[in-house]
């Protein structure tokens, strides 16, 4: 039943420009930034990486700065996918579909948010053909490539979860992209005030991705990703009672 | 229609806020009953229809359909029902086969019985040549008839239906009709509606909702009867005062009308037509008119939902959350 609802989530974001569009233009930029970074930041400087002593690697030069800007740049794409998660439903009056029908909140809710998943993965695969790419002509650390497109791919599925509760809370899908875009942004940037110490820099999403740009893979990092997915997606599944219910 | 209760709605309430939009509705239907639910607007009735439906919680009493309770054990209860809202939840994107076919999978029809009950269902709605159509491109009277189709292509034993034909043109009004007259063959049909000629040519029973409250339970041919025999209209030369009829037996009451007539309520076992011409000759009122009062359901319908209060409370817009 999850997966019925996935496939329709899935299916429909195809049925409009936006997927193609938002896959497109993703691209294009991520091939600017890519190359900027290989040939302008990297290129250049290539012989006297090699010189220095006990270097990283061009894996950990390249990588970390690419991730980080497409972390970056999925932030505001990721709103555009979820916006209309719930709330179009809700505007077009649909949800009834599915409030009648034998199924659960929790499947709905579960449907929808592995339909944007899916989605993402697929924006994800694209974007590991960047790095990937690189083995046509040389050598890299793969093990420091896939830590860090695992951590993208949390903080992917960290950003859909508080972009889908958003979009349950509001009958305008534009709203819910502003709104989830604000919110992401501030997971963001919580570090930035206190200089990466305290609780407060603790619950910034980006400290728990920059390890992953390192190699780093650290439970505590992907244990936060899971809890922040878990609360968001327990929330959404708690409006949607509440608006049963008819708590406004 | 067999006489096994279907669905019991039991003391349901519900609260929007501080204001209470449902007090106390109270029904049961058997299966194969045709259920017409009137009201005026506000009166509660989409309220009612979503709290059925599983879309909205009851804030007081319990709703069972088949003998689930719809909190309790939700996936029972809503696979025996089949709810079209008053807006038709449709996708406008999808083409009619696809949506048909999401609707079969999300009441959790086996994957290979989909097919069959779509086509099946497109066959009762007319729908067989719009299959492949775009739901955005097809009429609003098409549109209605694939919300239809959605409604029972799980052959839910209870039908839903709010306000099915608003917006339609008369002939697709009448085929409509025509449809959830045939639906009632198989399924419990709730038809929630303010057009009164569609619940007396629909429906076997009807509910009568006045400001959140049942006013009216009665069976379609209670009704006529009743409506047939309850009243009759006289008109005098000099008329009496209204207490000399009152007297004669079986008289309730007896109410002037505008234009000089008078209406006389009686109890429907008791007519006093005969006793009104013998007292009118006897004592020289100039009976000049008398006939029995059809009660229209439209009078009926008016008098129940305007008698407790002044029409002022009445301006209410439907409570839609």
């Amino acid at each position: 039943m999850i997966l019925t609802i996935a496939w329709r989530e899935f299916r429909s974001l195809f049925l409009s420009p936006l997927a193609w569009a938002i896959l497109a233009v993703l691209q294009l930029i991520l091939g600017i930034l890519f190359f900027y970074i290989l040939i302008v930041v990297y290129g250049p400087n290539q012989d006297k990486y090699a010189l220095m002593e006990g270097w990283p690697g061009a894996t950990l030069i390249i990588l970390p700065n690419f991730l980080t800007l497409a972390a970056f740049l999925l932030l505001l794409v990721v709103p555009l996918l979820t916006m209309r998660l719930i709330s179009e439903e809700r505007r077009a009056k649909t949800l009834t579909l599915l409030f009648s029908a034998p199924i659960s909140m929790t499947e709905i809710v579960l449907g929808k948010y592995l339909g944007v998943m899916l989605f993402l993965l697929l924006v994800l695969a694209l974007v590991a053909l960047m790095p990937l790419s690189l083995l046509l002509g040389g050598r890299i650390d793969l093990g420091v490539v896939f830590a860090g497109l695992f951590g993208l791919a949390l903080t992917l599925a960290s950003f859909a979860a508080v972009g889908l509760f958003i979009s349950t809370l509001t009958q305008h899908p534009t709203v819910a992209a502003i709104a989830s875009f604000g919110a992401l942004l501030c997971f963001w940037l919580l570090d930035v005030s206190v200089q990466g110490t305290g609780i407060i820099a603790y619950l910034s999403l980006f400290n728990h991705y920059q390890p992953f740009l390192q190699g780093v893979f650290d439970t505590a990092d992907a244990a936060y990703h899971l809890l922040l997915i878990v609360t968001f997606l327990v929330l959404s599944v708690r409006r949607l009672d509440a608006d049963r219910l008819g708590i406004a | 229609m067999s006489t096994e209760i279907l669905v019991e709605v039991e003391h349901v309430a519900r609260d929007y806020g501080d204001r209470r939009v449902l007090r106390d509705i109270h029904f049961s239907l058997r299966r194969g009953e045709v259920l017409g639910f009137l009201g005026p607007n506000g009166a509660g009735k989409t309220t009612t229809m979503q709290i059925l439906s599983g879309n909205l919680a009851p804030s007081e009493g319990r709703v069972r359909i088949a003998g689930h309770d719809l909190l309790d054990e939700p996936r029972a209860a809503k696979s025996a029902l089949g709810y079209l809202a008053e807006t038709p939840p449709l996708y406008r994107d999808l083409t009619v086969d696809e949506y048909l076919d999401y609707c079969a999978a999300l009441n959790r029809l086996p994957r290979r019985e989909q097919k069959p009950a779509r086509e099946a269902a497109k066959r009762k709605c007319g729908l067989e040549e719009a299959g492949g159509r775009l739901i955005a491109n097809l009429s609003k009277g098409y549109q209605q008839r694939v919300g239809i189709a959605q409604a029972i292509i799980h052959l839910p034993s209870l039908v839903i239906l709010d306000e099915p034909t608003v917006g339609l043109d008369p002939i697709q009004i009448r085929e409509i009709r025509a449809l959830i007259r045939d639906l009632g063959r198989e399924h419990s049909v709730i038809l929630s509606t303010h057009v009164l000629p569609e619940v007396q040519t629909v429906c076997d029973r009807v509910l009568i909702v006045h400001e959140g409250e049942l006013v009216l339970d009665e069976t379609i041919e209670r009704l006529d009867r009743h409506m047939k025999t309850a009243s009759i209209t006289v008109a005098f030369h000099t008329p009496p005062a209204a207490g000399e009829i009152e007297r004669l037996p079986g008289v309730t009451a007896v109410q002037p009308e505008r234009d000089g007539r008078l209406r006389i309520l009686h109890e429907a076992d008791a007519n006093p037509t005969a006793a009104i011409v013998q007292l009118a000759s006897e004592r020289g009122w100039g009976l000049y008119e008398i006939r029995p009062g059809r009660l229209s359901l439209e009078q009926l319908f008016v008098e129940l939902t305007t008698e407790r209060e002044p029409p002022a409370g009445d301006d209410g817009r439907s409570p839609t959350p």
